[in-house]
C-alpha cells in the first residue's frame, strides 16, 4: 500500500499542451476518481502515474520516492485496462501469473496467489482458457484477476467498465466496491461516467480541458459543485442553467422573471450570473404561490423511478425530476417553485461559484 | 429482369474463366513442354498436351546439369536473406510502429527514397565496392547485396503488422515487470509471427526472382544462382527447350509454395512498398 | 540516465537497417553518381580519372540513348496503362462474391509470384514458333504472314516485353484495387440503391470517387517502378533487335554489365535518376495544386 503524491505535473505532446500543473495527494488505501468529458486527460495523468508517458515537468513521487525517471515495470503498481490488453496467446492463468513470474516467484506462491485471486473472482472454471474464448464480462475479471494477483502498491483502472453492456458495468462497479472493501489498495479510477464516479469514489477528481477543476468527496461535489463545469458534469438529469443580472436585490432573468438571492450570497448590483437548479430541487406546485412560475409542459419522459418533465419556463427548457407518477401531461399548464435553499449561484464571467 | 441477370451472371463468369486462362497458360505451357519428350516436341507443333508425356527432362537436369547446385545456390541465398532480413526488419518496424521520436520522419523518408531510385544504378559501384573484398563471385556478397535491397520494404511491411497488434498489450506487460524488449519478445513477436512469416516468404520470393545483380556479380558456377544458371544455360543450349522448361518448372515451384503462404497477405505486402512493385 | 536510454531506444532498433542501407545503398549510390565524371572502364586498369562532364556530351550525341528515352516512354505507359485496365476490371470481376472465387482468385494473382526472369523466359518461349504457339496462332488469325518470333522484328519485338509484363503485372493492381474495393462500406451502395441510383449510377457516384486515391497512388509508384524494370527487356531481347527494345534502364545494365563501361553507365543511371526525380517531383506539385483547389 502506498500513498500517491502529485506535484505541479504538466504533460505536452510536442507542442500540444494536454495537463497543466496538477497537484494532487492520493492516501494510503484511498480510492480516488478521475472523472471528465473524454479528451480531458485523465488517461494521460494515469499513464503518467504509471510511468507509460513521460512527465514533461512537475513530480510524482510514491511512498516520498520520487518516481518520475524509474521505469514501469520497477514502480510496483497494477493497471486495468478499457480494452483489458489480455494476452491472447495466453491461458487466463498464464495472463495472470505472467507478472509473478517476470519476477520469479516461487512456483507453489504462484500457484497459490493465482487460486486465490480466481477465488475471489470466480473464475477457477476458466482459467485454461485463451481470452478469445471468454465474454466481456469475463475478460473484464481476468484483467481484474491480473491485477490483484500482485498485491501491487497501488490499483490503476483505465475506464475498465466502458466495454461492458449496462447491466454488467453495475454488477462489475459494485464488485470493484467490494473487492477495494476487502483488499483496501490505493486505486486511482479513471472513468467518464459522472455515476460511476459518484458510486465508487472517496473522493472525485473533476477534470476539463486538462485542469483539476475540483476536488471533493462525491456528495460535496454534488451539492456544492465550484463552478459550472461541475455543476453541468455531475449529476443526471443534467442541473439546469438560467442566465440572469443582478438587480435590487434579487436575480432578474433575461425574460424578466425573477429569482430571490438565496442567504447568505451576496452578489454586486448589474453582475452577471448563472443560477443552477437541480431538476428534483424543482417542485410542482398546485396553484400559484409565493415565487412560483407558470409554466407550460413541454415534454414528458417517464424513467420508471421518476418521471423527467420538461417545462418552457424563463426563456429555455427547464428539467423537473418528480417522483409522482402522472404529475403532467404534455400541453398542460402548471405551476412551478425552485427550492431555494438549493440554488447555486455562479459568476458567468469566472464560472465559480458564488453560493 | 431474371433473365437479364442470368446473361449477365455467365458473363461475369465468362470473363472470369477468361483471366484464370490467360493466368495461367503460359504456365501451363511450360510444363506441357517439359513433359514433351524431345522426338515429339517438333513434330506434334502446338497440341494442348503431348501424345507421350516423360520426365526424361527433369531427369537430365537433376542428374546431369549444375541446376542442383544452383538451386541448392538460390535456397541458400533466399533463405538467408529472408531470415537476415526478417530480424533486421522486425526491430526497425517495430521502432517505427511504437516510438514517436525526432529522426522518424526522416528515417521513412530514407526508405522511401531506395524504394525509388533505379536499382541498376548500384550495379556498377556495388561491383567496385565488393570485388576488393573478395564478395564479388561469393553467395555471401549477394546475401549482403539482397539484404539491402529488401530491408525497406520489409520494415515497412513488419511495421503495419505490429500497428496491427495493440500497444496496450506491451504497456500491460511492461507495467507487469517487462521491459520494453522483454515485452517486445514475450508478448509482440508470439502475436506477429504469421507476420513473420509472411515477410519471409516475401523477401524470399524476391531474393529467388533477382537475375541483375546476380548476373554481374557471379560468374563461375560453384556460386552461380539459378536465375543465372537458367538464362546461361538458355543462351548456350538454346534448343534443348525440354531440359530448359523442366529446369524452368523447378524454378517456379519454391515460388509457388512461397505464394500459398503469403496469399493471405499480398494486400499488406504490396502496399507496405512492394517487392516487386 | 533513464532518460538517455529511452532517448535512444528507437535508434538502437532501426540501427541495423540504417547501417545497411547507408553502408549498401547510399554509399554505392554517392560512388555512382562520382563515377559518372569519371572515365570508370572494368577492363582497363589505366582508367579512373576525373573527366567532368564528358560522358554527358556523350551521352547527347547517343543516338541508341536517346532510342532508349522514347522505347523507356513506350514500355512505361503503355505496360502501366493495360496493366491498371485489365486489372481493375479483374478487380472488378472478382469484388462479387460467386462459388470458387477464392480458388479463381488465387488462380489469377499466381502470375505476380513467378520470379520475373522466368516470366521473361517462358513468354519468350510462347513466341517462339518452335516452341510457343503463339506465332501459330496469329498467322491462323490472319495477323502474321507466316508464324514468326515477334521478338526478332524491330517493329513488333517491344510488345514481347510488353505483353510478359502486363500478364507479370496485373496483379499488382488487381489486388490493391481489390482490397480497395473491399475497403467501400457496404452500406453506401445499400443507401444509395434505396435512393434510386442504378448499377451505373453507383458505380459513378461511390465505386469510383472511393477508389480514385489508390488508382492515383499505384499508378504513380508504378510508373517510377517500371521505368527501372529492366529483367524482363533482358531476358527476352537483350535490347534488340537493333536496339528497337532497349530501354534505359537495360540499357545501363549493358553498358555497366556487357562494355564494363562503369563511368558511362553511371552516367546515365544519373540521368535516369534525374528524370524520375523529376517525374515524382511533378506529381506532387500536381497534387499540391488539385489539393489546394479543392
Ligand atoms: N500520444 C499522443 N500524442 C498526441 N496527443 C495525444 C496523445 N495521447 C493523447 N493525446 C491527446 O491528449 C488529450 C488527452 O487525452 P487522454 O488523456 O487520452 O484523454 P481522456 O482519457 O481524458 O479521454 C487528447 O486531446 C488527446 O488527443
Ligand atoms: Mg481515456
Amino acid at each position: 500500500m502506498a500513498s500517491i503524491t502529485i506535484q505541479s505535473i504538466t504533460k505536452t505532446f510536442g507542442t500540444v499542451p494536454v495537463l497543466n500543473d496538477i497537484d494532487l495527494s492520493i492516501a494510503d488505501g484511498e480510492f480516488v476518481v478521475l472523472v471528465g468529458p473524454s479528451g480531458c486527460g485523465k488517461s494521460t495523468l494515469l499513464r503518467m502515474i504509471a510511468g507509460l508517458e513521460d512527465i514533461t515537468a512537475g513530480e510524482i513521487r510514491i511512498d516520498d520516492r520520487r518516481i518520475n525517471e524509474v521505469a514501469p515495470k520497477d514502480r510496483d503498481i497494477a493497471m486495468v485496462f478499457q480494452s483489458y490488453a489480455l494476452y491472447p496467446h495466453m491461458t487466463v492463468a498464464d495472463n495472470m501469473s505472467y507478472s509473478l513470474k517476470l519476477r520469479k516467484t516461487a512456483r507453489e506462491k504462484i500457484t497459490d496467489a493465482i487460486g486465490a485471486a480466481a477465488g475471489k473472482l470466480g473464475l477457477d472454471p476458466l482459467l485454461e482458457r485463451r481470452p478469445k474464448a471468454l465474454s466481456g464480462g469475463q475478460r473484464q475479471r481476468v484483467a481484474m484477476g491480473r491485477a490483484i494477483v500482485r498485491h501491487p502498491k497501488a490499483f490503476l483502472f483505465d475506464e475498465p467498465l466502458s466495454n461492458l453492456d449496462a447491466r454488467l458495468r453495475e454488477q462489475m462497479r459494485a464488485e470493484i466496491k467490494r473487492l477495494h472493501k476487502s483488499i483496501g489498495a490505493t486505486s486511482v479510477y479513471v472513468t467518464h461516467d459522472q455515476i460511476e464516479a459518484m458510486t465508487l469514489a472517496d473522493r472525485i477528481v473533476a477534470m476539463h480541458g486538462g485542469i483539476i477543476q475540483q476536488v471533493g468527496n462525491p456528495l460535496d461535489l454534488y451539492d456544492r459543485p465550484a463552478n459550472l463545469f461541475v455543476a453541468g458534469f455531475i449529476g443526471s438529469p443534467a442541473m439546469n442553467f438560467v442566465e440572469g443580472h443582478c438587480r435590487a436585490g434579487a436575480i432578474e432573468t433575461d425574460d424578466g422573471s425573477k429569482i430571490a438571492v438565496p442567504d447568505g450570497v451576496h452578489l454586486k448590483d448589474g453582475q452577471a450570473v448563472t443560477v443552477g437548479v437541480r431538476p428534483e430541487h424543482v417542485r410542482i406546485v398546485a396553484g400559484p404561490e409565493a415565487g412560483s412560475y407558470a409554466a407550460r409542459v413541454d415534454l414528458v419522459e417517464p424513467t420508471g423511478f421518476g418521471t423527467i418533465v420538461h417545462v418552457r419556463l424563463l426563456g429555455q427548457d427547464l428539467k423537473i425530476y418528480t417522483l409522482e407518477r402522472g404529475a403532467a401531461e404534455v400541453g398542460q399548464p402548471l405551476h412551478i417553485a425552485l427550492d431555494g435553499a438549493r440554488l447555486h449561484i455562479f459568476d458567468r464571467e469566472t464560472t465559480n461559484r458564488i453560493g | 429482369m431474371t433473365r437479364k441477370r442470368i446473361v449477365l451472371t455467365v458473363l461475369h463468369r465468362l470473363a472470369v474463366l477468361a483471366y484464370v486462362a490467360f493466368a495461367l497458360f503460359p504456365l501451363f505451357w511450360l510444363l506441357k513442354v517439359s513433359v514433351t519428350p524431345t522426338s515429339l516436341l517438333y513434330t506434334e507443333g502446338i497440341r494442348l498436351w503431348p501424345s507421350q508425356a516423360s520426365l526424361e527432362h527433369y531427369r537430365f537436369v537433376l542428374t546431369h546439369s549444375s541446376f542442383p547446385t544452383f538451386f541448392l545456390n538460390s535456397t541458400i541465398v533466399s533463405g538467408a536473406t529472408a531470415v537476415i532480413v526478417t530480424i533486421v526488419a522486425s526491430l526497425a518496424g517495430y521502432a517505427m510502429s511504437r516510438f514517436v521520436f525526432r529522426g522518424k520522419y526522416w528515417i521513412v523518408g530514407l526508405l522511401l527514397l531506395t524504394q525509388m531510385f533505379p536499382l541498376v544504378m548500384l550495379i556498377a559501384p556495388m561491383f567496385k565496392m565488393l570485388s576488393p573484398l573478395g564478395l564479388t563471385n561469393s553467395l555471401t556478397g549477394l546475401v549482403i547485396v539482397y539484404v539491402a535491397f529488401n530491408v525497406p520494404f520489409a520494415t515497412f511491411l513488419m511495421q503495419s503488422f505490429f500497428d496491427g497488434i495493440p500497444k496496450d498489450l506491451e504497456d500491460a506487460a511492461m507495467i507487469d515487470g517487462a521491459t520494453r524488449f522483454t515485452a517486445f519478445r514475450q508478448i509482440v513477436l508470439p502475436l506477429t509471427l504469421p507476420g513473420i512469416a509472411a515477410t519471409l516468404g516475401f523477401v524470399f520470393t524476391a531474393a529467388w526472382s533477382e537475375l541483375l545483380f546476380a548476373l554481374m556479380l557471379i560468374s563461375g558456377n560453384q556460386a552461380t544462382t539459378f536465375p543465372v544458371g537458367l538464362l546461361s544455360f538458355v543462351s548456350k543450349f538454346s534448343v534443348d527447350f525440354g531440359q530448359m522448361m523442366a529446369a524452368g518448372v523447378l524454378a517456379l515451384i519454391p515460388a509457388c509454395l512461397f505464394f500459398l503462404l503469403i496469399q493471405r497477405y499480398l494486400v499488406q505486402g504490396l502496399t507496405a512498398g512492394a517487392v516487386k512493385g | 540516465m533513464q532518460k538517455i536510454a529511452t532517448r535512444l531506444e528507437p535508434w538502437l532498433y532501426s540501427a541495423p537497417v540504417l547501417i545497411l542501407i547507408v553502408a549498401i545503398m547510399l554509399v554505392p549510390l554517392a560512388l555512382g553518381v562520382s563515377y559518372a565524371f569519371r572515365d570508370i572502364r572494368l577492363l582497363n586498369p589505366f582508367s579512373g580519372a576525373f573527366v567532368g562532364f564528358k560522358h554527358f556530351r556523350e551521352l547527347a550525341g547517343d543516338g541508341a540513348f536517346r532510342g532508349a528515352l522514347v522505347n523507356t516512354l513506350w514500355w512505361t505507359f503503355s505496360s502501366v496503362i493495360l496493366q491498371f485496365l485489365f486489372g481493375l476490371i479483374l478487380a472488378l470481376l472478382l469484388n462479387r462474391p460467386f462459388k470458387g472465387r477464392a480458388l479463381a482468385q488465387a488462380l489469377c494473382f499466381l502470375p505476380w509470384a513467378v520470379p520475373s526472369f522466368l516470366s521473361g523466359l517462358d513468354w519468350a518461349w510462347m513466341f517462339n514458333p518452335v516452341v510457343g504457339p503463339i506465332p501459330h496462332w496469329l498467322y491462323a488469325l490472319g495477323i502474321l504472314s507466316e508464324p514468326s518470333n515477334i521478338l526478332s522484328d524491330p517493329e513488333t519485338a517491344m510488345w514481347g516485353p510488353i505483353v510478359a509484363n502486363v500478364w507479370w503485372g496485373i496483379p499488382f493492381f488487381a489486388i490493391t484495387m481489390l482490397a480497395a474495393l473491399q475497403a467501400i462500406p457496404k452500406d453506401l451502395y445499400e443507401a444509395a440503391e434505396i435512393d434510386g441510383a442504378g448499377p451505373i449510377e453507383r458505380f459513378r457516384s461511390i465505386t469510383v470517387p472511393f477508389l480514385a486515391p489508390t488508382m492515383a497512388i499505384s499508378i504513380l509508384l508504378r510508373t517510377v517502378w517500371i521505368a527501372n524494370f529492366a529483367d524482363l527487356i533482358i531476358v527476352m531481347t537483350n535490347g534488340g533487335p537493333a536496339d528497337r527494345t532497349q530501354i534505359v534502364a537495360s540499357y545501363i545494365f549493358t553498358q555497366a554489365f556487357r562494355r564494363l563501361d562503369f563511368g558511362y553507365a553511371s552516367a546515365i543511371a544519373l540521368v535516369l535518376l534525374v528524370l524520375l526525380l523529376a517525374y515524382s517531383m511533378l506529381i506532387v506539385v500536381l497534387r499540391q495544386t488539385m489539393l489546394t483547389r479543392h
